[in-house]
């Protein structure tokens, strides 16, 4: 029950959630709603983890990883943007399909032992800062490191540069970003496809680095669907959607760890004394998503801000208007 | 000089594909053709993928269409792997036709199966309570429990304007470990995942039970719970087709603005089909304990909650056709157990939901080829 190992250890769990929301953070801000992240993360931990096992190289794992997440995320863009199916219904799909793949090769990936994890190391200066170095900057995986240069850089491409614009032009309003020369279908394909390498990493940062391992569909438990409520709290703000992620990373540890010591607070456990009582634990971030969406939805509502304009709806050319 | 090198460099199709929009209604025979056509080809797709991991599609396939529809006996295994996919696609159709995504479907099953077992294992009725009076209870029980779980997305997307996909999703997993904090904690028998049996007094009557009066029923499971359903099937058909209601969540789903227009209480109905639908849920969660099961444990859906978004989604939202539909997946699930490896029956689902989806463009459009003459 140290906070420093809870906030530790909830950095690298978060960094999962962040490059899951993120990317479906920038799949979203260009209209196309992907509700398949789940699936897209089974099918990047499933192949990243198999990969690293067959070769021994977890780096390309990592690689084939978001390969094949972003592969199976066009089936979703081709479904929505040119055939201009339900984007609701064709993400669900997307989860299955993703599940269903990801547990048929992953089929006996399980017992596949150990592999050679992605390297985890210290920033030199940084890590010998009083509370805050040790945390952040100490015996992590390079993929949290990569989760911080991530998100400012994202926040900055979004904001601040012309593609950016572009962007969430083509999320805003699609016909006007059309007759300014934007070509909408082939940049919508590029920020699904976007959202697909990112559920995949996302995936591969479970299984080749965080919990290393393949285990079925408690791989990723739900955190797929929780990256997607997550942008809804985000308000499809980078910075926001990076606060939340390291949050909820805090709090998977936190309800691992509060079952561990016999007193809390000074009076008995009551998790350490009745295991079963871990259930309500487990409870604990779902609840906590739909709190957080409660929070999020009033916000958005009292500041008039939210999702772009255009999510969730198919661009047809000659309907412009 | 610059179009001619631009030539030169790209390979020319000389056929191009155009999409024109139908103008006029298509005939009535080519939704139903369309859709079936979809999962042929979903099939023939899922038949690819097997043979890639090293499967036999055809004995795949021939092994679900036997172990499924091969006997009298296994036929009737079908229609009770049917029977929770009739409610829970009802509940899914009725809640989508007002484009309300309750794809929780499966945690109000969980907490309909909940509410019903704590009928017999609280209890709130003493053993002794006659058969009909304990299962009129624990229908009451179970779908009363469905309809609060759907009723709190409900309440949170009326007033709130939360989105219903995540809260509906993850109430999931908290009807989940509700369910196991009760199994483990309360009512295990032993420490083992599960209570005790249920007396017969709850459990719903089967075929078998007439096997003295009607020879033919000697070992079929079917259970009183697909008669709920079929009734079911009838009830929502007839409220959106056919009552004030219906029309009210239609024209919401259709265009949500010009029903505000008109007046429409947005928000009673959000609430009220959310409630609905969480109660259909759940009495798919009562039939499956109280039919099938006989006590309350952890696992008693193989994803029902979830193939039941499929079936209303195949169904075209037609609550008689969802009856149909939900035969197909029965003998999906039903075979699925069997096969090998375990995630080909999600992945079938997953291709025939992608196919059915995709071939709508078919009825919103016509597809030409054309011929592109060389300038």
């Amino acid at each position: 029950m140290d906070p420093s190992i809870i906030l530790h250890s909830g950095i690298a769990t978060g960094t999962v959630l962040l490059f899951a929301t993120i990317g479906e953070l920038l799949c979203e801000r260009s209209g196309i709603l992907n509700l398949g992240v789940e699936g897209m993360m089974l099918m990047g931990a499933m192949s990243g983890f198999g990969v690293a096992v067959s070769t021994g190289s977890p780096w390309l794992g990592l690689l084939v990883a978001m390969l094949v997440a972003g592969l199976v995320s066009l089936l979703h863009g081709f479904v929505t943007i040119h055939l201009q199916a339900d984007q609701v219904v064709s993400g669900l799909s997307l989860t299955f399909l993703g599940t269903g793949l990801s547990l048929i090769f992953g089929e006996g990936l399980s017992k596949a032992g150990t592999i050679s994890l992605l390297p985890s190391f210290g920033i030199p200066l940084l890590a010998q800062v009083p509370f805050f170095g040790p945390i952040l900057f100490d015996n992590h995986n390079v993929l949290v490191y990569l989760g911080y240069l991530f998100t400012p850089l994202v926040w900055f491409y979004m904001n601040r540069t012309r593609p950016g614009l572009h962007l969430r032009a083509v999320g805003e309003h699609p016909a006007a970003a059309d007759a300014l020369g934007i070509h909408v279908y082939r940049l919508r394909y590029f920020y699904v496809c976007v959202g697909g390498l990112l559920a995949g990493l996302a995936g591969a940062t479970i299984s080749l680095a965080v919990s290393p391992g393949w285990f079925s569909e408690m791989t990723t438990s739900g955190q797929g669907w929780i990256a997607v409520g997550l942008v809804i709290f985000a308000q499809w703000n980078p910075l926001r959607a990076a606060v939340g992620a390291y949050t909820f990373g805090a709090l998977r540890r936190l309800i691992l760890d509060l079952q561990g010591p016999t007193s809390l607070l000074g009076v008995r456990n009551p998790f350490f004394y009745n295991p079963y009582l871990g259930f309500f634990l487990q409870m604990v971030p779902y609840a906590f998503t739909v709190i957080v969406l409660i929070l999020g939805s009033r916000e958005a509502a009292r500041k008039r801000i939210g999702a772009p304009a255009a999510l969730g709806l198919p661009y047809v050319r000659e309907e412009r208007g | 000089m610059s179009t001619a090198t631009v030539r030169k460099r790209r390979i020319r199709i000389p056929y191009r594909i155009a999409m024109e929009p139908r103008l006029e209604p298509v005939p009535a025979w080519m939704p139903p053709l369309v859709s079936l056509a979809a999962v042929a080809a979903a099939l023939a797709v899922g038949a690819v993928i097997l043979v890639l991991v090293g499967g036999n599609p055809f004995s795949t396939y021939a092994h679900i269409a036997r172990a499924s529809f091969g006997s009298l006996g296994v036929f009737s295994d079908t229609l009770v792997k049917a029977t929770p996919i009739i409610l829970v696609g009802l509940a899914c159709s009725l809640a989508f036709r007002m484009r309300l995504w309750n794809i929780g479907a499966e945690g109000q099953f969980m907490i309909g199966a909940f509410g019903a077992s704590t009928v017999v294992l609280a209890p709130l009725l003493p053993e002794s309570t006659p058969r009909p009076l304990m299962l009129l209870a624990m229908i009451v029980a179970g779908t009363a429990a469905g309809a609060l779980w759907g009723l709190i997305p409900g309440v949170l997307k009326a007033k709130l304007n939360v989105n219903e996909i995540i809260t509906t999703l993850m109430l999931n997993y908290i009807a989940i470990s509700w369910n196991y904090f009760f199994i483990f904690a309360v009512w295990s028998e032993g420490g083992f995942e599960m209570s005790r049996v249920f007396p017969r007094n709850a459990w719903l009557p089967r075929l078998a039970d007439y096997a003295q009066q009607v020879p033919l029923f000697r070992g079929l499971t079917t259970h009183l719970g697909l008669v709920f359903g079929i009734l079911a099937a009838v009830l929502v058909w007839f409220v959106i087709y056919r009552s004030r209601w219906g029309y009210e969540i239609r024209l919401i789903g259709d265009n949500p603005r010009a029903a505000q227009y008109a007046g429409i209480p947005i928000v009673r109905n959000t609430i009220l089909v959310m409630m609905f639908s969480g109660g259909l849920a759940g009495l798919a969660g009562v039939s499956e304990i109280s039919g099938v099961v006989h006590r309350f444990q952890g696992t008693i859906s193989p994803g029902y909650g979830f193939t039941g978004i499929i079936v209303a989604w195949l169904a075209k939202l037609n609550p008689l056709a969802v009856v149909v539909v939900s035969l197909l997946f029965g003998s999906l699930i039903l075979a699925g157990r069997e096969i090998q490896p375990s995630g080909i029956p999600k992945l079938i689902q997953g291709i025939i939901l992608f196919a059915v989806i995709a071939s709508d463009v078919l009825l919103r459009y016509r597809i030409r080829l054309s011929h592109v003459q060389e300038a």
